[in-house]
Order: structure tokens, then C-alpha cells, then sequence
């Protein structure tokens, strides 16, 4: 586990894993709040002719490919915008069209290049499922450089973005420019994810989008602990990735990537205070037992009011007034607790005069609105009314 | 044109065509992206169903591919459910995972075993031909043109035996319910349609290419008519002529024949997108010019109507003055007078202009709406 400290190959690979998670963590956020979550990967995909004509142009220079991915992955979602804004066709089926159509122009360009005679053999396999354990030290830079470059922008854009997310018509009647910060919001994830290509490949790269956000999501409800949240979830995924999959032999690394995101998502979505699944049952099984003391105390009521002093009544007959119950064990000692009964003898419950008190409250708080007592005051009010 | 050729194109028209149908469907209930996820994580469906079944030609396959793409789509469901995220989140977060839980495993447990992840994507199709169906020594023709041929089918006759259920469920989901059908049940019929044919398919032209098929005909015919019947039928005749375009191109390129019937699909579109009769970017620009000039002439009825018969009518209803009433230069002042000349709405008289029968029943009715 500490040969992240010593191996050279390991600390590139989880330096640049790492960043990139920060990059794509910070601008997936804006996609996932925006409900874009699947334009990365619409982008990602279109990226490929742009990938092969940047080989085609300027050889196998990273910076080349790295332009022609961008052009294409922006190209892809100008014709995205440009087919929901003009035609029925919805966001679906406009990110469904551009990235297979435009995937599918790129495997046709590079299958014709490649089966040119003078033509490296530029694999596929490093856009598809990316080469991590490729990176060299380059590529790390490129990564960090181009993507302090995204960030800053974000940082000076904060407010606008922030608008863009939550409020664009508002934005649009302060005079500000909206479809433009849109455009730069969207060029922004244009060059987070051509940086993550390499890395983690066309089809797993729309994951590093979704998941940091969506799982910091749950933690917070503000934006700017989000951002930070998402980017240190993707730093995580990044960089325990990159770890795990250097510990065994074939456990490819863009995928373990992904599944440590995965994972960072599982956990927020169970954990999350306030609103994660865990919480949400824990939430469901109070109010269920709330619920359920509530009733035996109401049934308690129902069974004193037959008596005119203090009588104590069998479990037995709690029991058969629910057909649902099974036992009142529990709910009695709750109401015992509260002080609003008492346990007369072995199965024999009684109800205190509190118990009566708030057991009398509630029945009549519940029967409020078709009491007859209420209807008279009422009546009573509208024939003083004239 | 050989026998290979011919058997090529015979599998990727009957594939296109097999695609085209659920996607109809898929577009118009606005969940595309369920092909691109389900066409994915089949790959996890294939990869489980091949270690248990030992062999890369079990058609026990076929059978936890498709019941994988159904998971895909309960996982997404559930997920949405919670209200934890967004529905387009929850499909981006699904099929990543089950998609590398997949990769994973090729890469640790079958690494001599034929199933390669590049196939899987990309497909080939013009190796289709040579895995051949033989049946007592006879040559019955290539294998996944049977399969192909059975899926288009299964989806044919899910079509006709379903469409007023899908029809229903697709433009009225409140009223399919009310009605006592289930659009639950609708849907995961629709989605178990989709599986089964993505996994035929991806066989051919390779999962990312299933989305094309399903997703690029309808979009298409969804430009150039309003009626579902049409649409079912146009979304069927594009995917079979870009099948058939795709394959010479490819020929002529010498390049992936899936790739180049996604592009042609793609040129399809764009080609419908600039040229559709009524809801192209053309006939869109066209719509708005005609209706320019319609309004504009209609002010200048209007304009005449206000100043008709009063002592400044002789002054303000001259071609000079009209710059000054309507703010118009002079040269599309010229040509608005011209068409309403044209159109009978008035003559010039005197100098003036002055409004016909038709041109003021045209001002008249302009105003009073």
C-alpha cells in the first residue's frame, strides 16, 4: 500500500488519476445539478473523430489529439443544443444521436486510416477504455495545467455558474449573458473530460462526471461545499483506484477508477445524514412505532370511556383491537414511560390520568373538523353576524 | 455483387430494421439513453452468463444478456425513486459501474478465452458471414442472419400485438392508466424488446452502434411526419437504405461498416433536419420570411385604414410618407407596396395610396383580432 510513496509508475498513475477526479468532480457537479449528467458522456463519445483527425494532422503529438478531441466533443454539443432548441426531438434522443453518430464517424474515419498502407497501428483500445497505467509524467502535467486552468475559470465565473444552475431565467432579466456562460460552463466540461480520456476511455469517462457529484449531492445542500465535496470524491476515486488496481495483476485501472466512484456513491447515498436510505429507514420505523403507541393509546382510551372509574384492561384485548398487531408489549412500556399508564397486575394495563388528559386532547384534535360541538360555535357566530 | 456481399447486407437490413422499431418507441417516450445504458451493461449479462455456461456460444448468452439489460433498467428505476438523484444521473451512474464490474472480470478470468471487449463495442460485421448455420450438411446461410431475422420478428409481432397498448401508454400514460392498462408493464415489455435486440445486435455492429440504430432512424422520421404509423414505417425504410448505404461506403472506404452506417444515419438526419417540409431548419427560415412580408403588408392595410377618408389621408397615405408612419426605408417600402399591389389590396391614385374592398376587409379583420 506505501509503494504509492516509492513506484514511480504508481505515483504518476495516481497523481494524474487524482486530478483528473478533481477536475471532473468540480465540473460534474454543474452537470449533475443542471440534470446534464449524460452530456459527458455524449461528449466523451464524440470526441473519437476529432481524436483521428488530430492523429491524421498532427501525428501522435498528445496536444494535437487532445485539440481535436475538444473540437469534436464541442462540436457534439453545439449539435445537441442546436437540434433540442429547433426540433421536437428531446435531450435524450439528441445525446443518443450526436454519440453514436458521431462515434460511429469516428470508427469509420479510423478503421480507413488505419487500414491506409504507411499507417501506424493507433489503438482504439487506449480512447476506449484508456491506458492509466500509460501515463508518464507529461501526461500529468497536461492534465494538472489544463485543469487548474478549468477550475480558476470556475472560481472567477463562481456566481454565474452558480446562476446558471439554479435560476438561468433570473440571470437572463439581470441583463447577463446566459446562453454564453452556458457555452463557456459547457467548454469547460468539453476539456475536463478530453483530459480524462486517456486515462479512464470513452465509456467509463461519463461515470467520472456523475459520481463525485451525485454522491456529494447528498451531503449538502450548499453549492459551495458541494463543489470542494465532489472534487475531493473524485480525487478518492482517482487515486484509491489507481492504488488497488496496482496491487493485482490484471485489475485494469480506468474501471477500478469507476468502481471506487461507484462505491463513494453507495456509501453517500446510505449515509448521508438527513436524507441518505439509511436514514430515511431509520426515519420510517420511528414514526411506524410512533404511529403504533399512539393507537394502543387510543384504543386504551376507547376501552376506559366504557368504565366510569379506574379498570384495568387485558392485553389480550388490546391485541384483538388491531387486526394488524402482533403484541403491545413494547408500546405499552413506551406509555409507561411517558407516565400515561400503568401496569395494574400480570397482563393488566391501566390508563393514568394524564394518560386519559392526552389520550381526550388528541381524540378531540382528530375529530375537530366534523365535531358537532365546533359546527354550533360556528352557527352560532353567523347568526350573530348580522 | 458476391454472396458474402449480399449476405452482409441482408443481416445489417434486418438489423437495422429490428432496431428501428423499439427505438420508435424509445424516442418518443423520451428514454433514448436507456438504449445506450442497456447496450452497455449486456457485456456484464454475457460475461456471467459465459462463466457459467463455459462456452462463447451458449445461448444461455443470449439470455442473461437481455435479463441484464431488464436489471439495468429496474436498477435506474429504483435509483430514481429514492429521490436521491435525478433520473439522468441515476442511468449515468448505473452502467458505468455494471459496465467495469465486467471489464474487470474479462480482464482477471478470461484472458485466453475469446471474448474480447473491443468486439463487444465496436463488432464486426463483415465477419457475420462466416459463422454459417448447418443443418444435415446443408449450408443454411449465415447464423445471426436467423438471429436477427427471429428478433425482427419477436419485435414485429410484439408490435402489432401490443400497438394500441404502447400507443396508449406512449401519448397518454394517465389515461392508459386509468384505462386498466399498466404502463409499467408496457414499459418493461418495451425495455425487454430493447435488451433482447441490443444483444443480437451487438454482435453485428457492436454496442455503441445499437444506440445509432435505435435512436437515429426515428429521430429522422420524427422530422418528417406527425403519425405514428408513418413514423413506424419511415424509421424502418431509413435504417434499411443507410444499412445498404453504410455497407458500400464502407466498401468504397475500405473502413468499419458499422461506423459508415452510423454516418450515413447521421446524414440522414442532417439532411432531414435542414430539409423536412415542415419542421426543417429551411422551411422554418422560409415559414418566418413569408410571414415578414404577410405582416408587413398587413400594416400598411392597416396604416391606409387609419388615415382613409381624413384630411391628412392625401399626406400620409404617400409611398414617401410611409417611411415616416411605419418606420420603413425606402427600398422594402417599395417592395411591400409592389406585393400589395399584387395582391389587389390597393392602387395608387393621385399620388396617394388607396386601399381596395379586400385590402380593407384585410385591415379591418387585422384589427379586430
Amino acid at each position: 500500500m506505501l509503494t504509492i510513496f516509492s513506484d514511480y509508475t504508481l505515483r504518476t498513475v495516481a497523481l494524474g488519476a487524482g486530478a483528473l477526479g478533481i477536475v471532473s468532480g468540480v465540473l460534474g457537479s454543474f452537470a449533475v445539478l443542471r440534470k446534464q449528467s449524460l452530456l459527458g458522456d455524449a461528449i466523451s463519445h464524440a470526441a473519437l473523430p476529432g481524436v483521428v483527425i488530430g492523429f491524421l494532422i498532427g501525428g501522435k503529438s498528445p496536444l494535437a489529439l487532445l485539440i481535436g478531441a475538444a473540437g469534436a466533443g464541442w462540436l457534439g454539443t453545439l449539435v445537441v443544443r442546436s437540434i433540442v432548441r429547433t426540433t421536437r426531438i428531446k435531450d435524450d434522443g439528441a445525446l443518443g444521436l450526436v454519440l453514436s453518430v458521431f462515434f460511429g464517424i469516428g470508427l469509420m474515419l479510423l478503421t480507413f486510416v488505419q487500414r491506409q498502407p504507411d499507417a501506424s497501428q493507433a489503438g482504439l483500445d487506449t480512447f476506449l477504455f484508456g491506458q492509466a497505467a500509460a501515463l508518464v509524467r507529461s501526461d500529468v502535467v497536461t492534465i494538472a495545467l489544463l485543469g487548474a486552468v478549468a477550475i480558476a475559470t470556475v472560481a472567477v465565473f463562481w456566481k454565474e455558474f452558480k446562476l446558471l444552475s439554479f435560476d438561468p431565467e433570473f440571470g437572463t432579466t439581470l441583463g447577463l449573458p446566459m446562453g454564453r456562460i452556458d457555452v463557456l460552463l459547457t467548454t469547460l466540461l468539453v476539456i475536463a473530460i478530453v483530459i480524462g480520456l486517456q486515462t479512464v476511455g470513452v465509456v467509463l469517462m461519463s461515470a467520472m462526471v456523475v459520481a463525485p457529484g451525485a454522491a456529494a449531492r447528498q451531503w449538502t445542500n450548499r453549492l459551495g461545499v458541494m463543489v470542494p465535496l465532489s472534487a475531493l470524491f473524485g480525487a478518492t476515486a482517482g487515486v484509491s483506484g489507481a492504488v488497488i488496481s496496482s496491487q493485482e495483476a490484471q485489475l485494469p485501472t480506468g474501471p477500478m477508477i469507476v468502481l471506487s466512484a461507484s462505491v463513494l456513491v453507495l456509501v453517500s447515498l446510505s449515509l448521508a445524514p438527513g436524507r441518505g436510505l439509511l436514514w430515511e429507514l431509520w426515519r420510517r420505523r420511528k414514526n411506524r412505532k410512533r404511529l403504533s403507541v399512539d393507537a394502543v393509546l387510543a384504543d386504551l382510551y376507547a376501552l376506559d370511556l366504557q368504565h366510569e372509574d379506574e379498570h384495568p384492561h387485558s392485553v389480550a384485548a388490546l391485541n384483538a383491537m388491531s387486526a394488524e398487531r402482533d403484541g403491545v408489549g413494547e408500546e405499552l412500556k413506551q406509555l409507561e414511560d411517558r407516565g400515561w399508564a400503568s401496569q395494574a397486575a400480570e397482563e393488566q394495563w391501566v390508563l393514568t390520568d394524564a394518560g386519559r388528559a392526552e389520550a381526550r386532547l388528541r381524540s378531540r384534535s382528530a375529530s375537530m373538523p366534523g365535531d358537532g360541538r365546533a359546527s354550533e360555535e360556528a352557527d352560532g357566530r353567523l347568526g350573530a353576524a348580522p | 455483387m458476391t454472396q458474402p456481399q449480399l449476405e452482409i447486407q441482408a443481416i445489417a437490413v434486418v438489423t437495422a430494421i429490428a432496431c428501428a422499431l423499439p427505438g420508435v418507441f424509445l424516442v418518443l417516450r423520451r428514454v433514448a439513453l436507456l438504449s445506450d445504458a442497456i447496450s452497455h451493461s449486456i457485456l456484464l449479462g454475457i460475461v456471467l452468463a459465459f462463466f457459467v455456461a463455459g462456452s462463447v456460444t451458449s445461448p444461455l448468452l443470449i439470455v442473461g444478456a437481455a435479463a441484464m439489460g431488464l436489471i439495468t433498467v429496474v436498477l435506474v428505476q429504483a435509483l430514481t425513486r429514492t429521490k436521491l438523484v435525478a433520473n439522468d444521473a441515476a442511468i449515468g451512474l448505473v452502467f458505468p459501474a455494471l459496465f467495469s464490474i465486467a471489464v474487470v472480470l474479462i480482464a482477471r478470468y478470461s484472458g485466453d478465452v475469446h471474448l474480447d471487449t473491443d468486439v463487444v463495442l465496436l463488432g464486426e460485421l463483415a465477419f457475420a458471414p462466416f459463422e454459417r448455420l448447418v443443418i444435415a450438411g446443408y449450408d443454411m446461410g449465415p447464423q445471426s442472419l436467423y438471429l436477427m431475422g427471429g428478433i425482427l420478428l419477436l419485435n414485429f409481432a410484439g408490435l402489432l400485438l401490443f400497438y394500441k397498448e404502447l400507443k396508449l401508454a406512449t401519448f397518454d400514460a394517465a389515461l392508459a392508466a386509468a384505462l386498466g392498462f399498466s404502463p409499467a408493464l408496457v414499459h418493461f415489455g418495451l425495455m425487454g424488446m430493447v435488451s433482447v435486440t441490443a444483444v443480437g445486435a451487438f454482435d453485428a455492429v457492436g454496442s455503441i452502434l445499437v444506440v445509432a440504430l435505435m435512436i437515429a432512424p426515428p429521430a429522422t422520421a420524427y422530422l418528417l411526419t406527425d403519425r405514428l404509423p408513418s413514423m413506424i414505417a419511415g424509421s424502418a425504410l431509413i435504417g434499411a437504405a443507410a444499412a445498404i448505404g453504410g455497407y458500400w461506403l464502407a466498401h468504397l472506404l475500405d473502413a468499419s461498416i458499422a461506423g459508415s452506417i452510423a454516418t450515413v444515419l447521421g446524414a440522414m438526419f442532417a439532411v432531414a433536419f435542414a430539409l423536412a417540409p415542415q419542421r426543417g431548419l429551411i422551411a422554418v427560415a422560409r415559414r418566418r420570411g413569408r410571414q415578414r412580408w404577410e405582416f408587413a403588408r398587413t400594416m400598411l392595410a392597416i396604416h391606409l385604414l387609419n388615415h382613409e377618408g381624413l384630411p391628412e389621408a392625401a399626406d400620409e397615405n404617400r409611398v414617401e410618407h410611409l417611411k415616416d408612419g411605419l418606420g420603413w426605408d425606402g427600398d422594402f417600402t417599395a417592395e411591400v407596396v409592389k406585393q400589395a399591389k399584387r395582391n389587389g389590396l390597393l392602387w395608387e391614385g393621385e399620388g396617394a395610396l388607396i386601399l381596395t374592398d379586400s385590402g380593407r376587409r384585410l385591415a379591418e379583420s387585422a384589427v379586430a383580432a
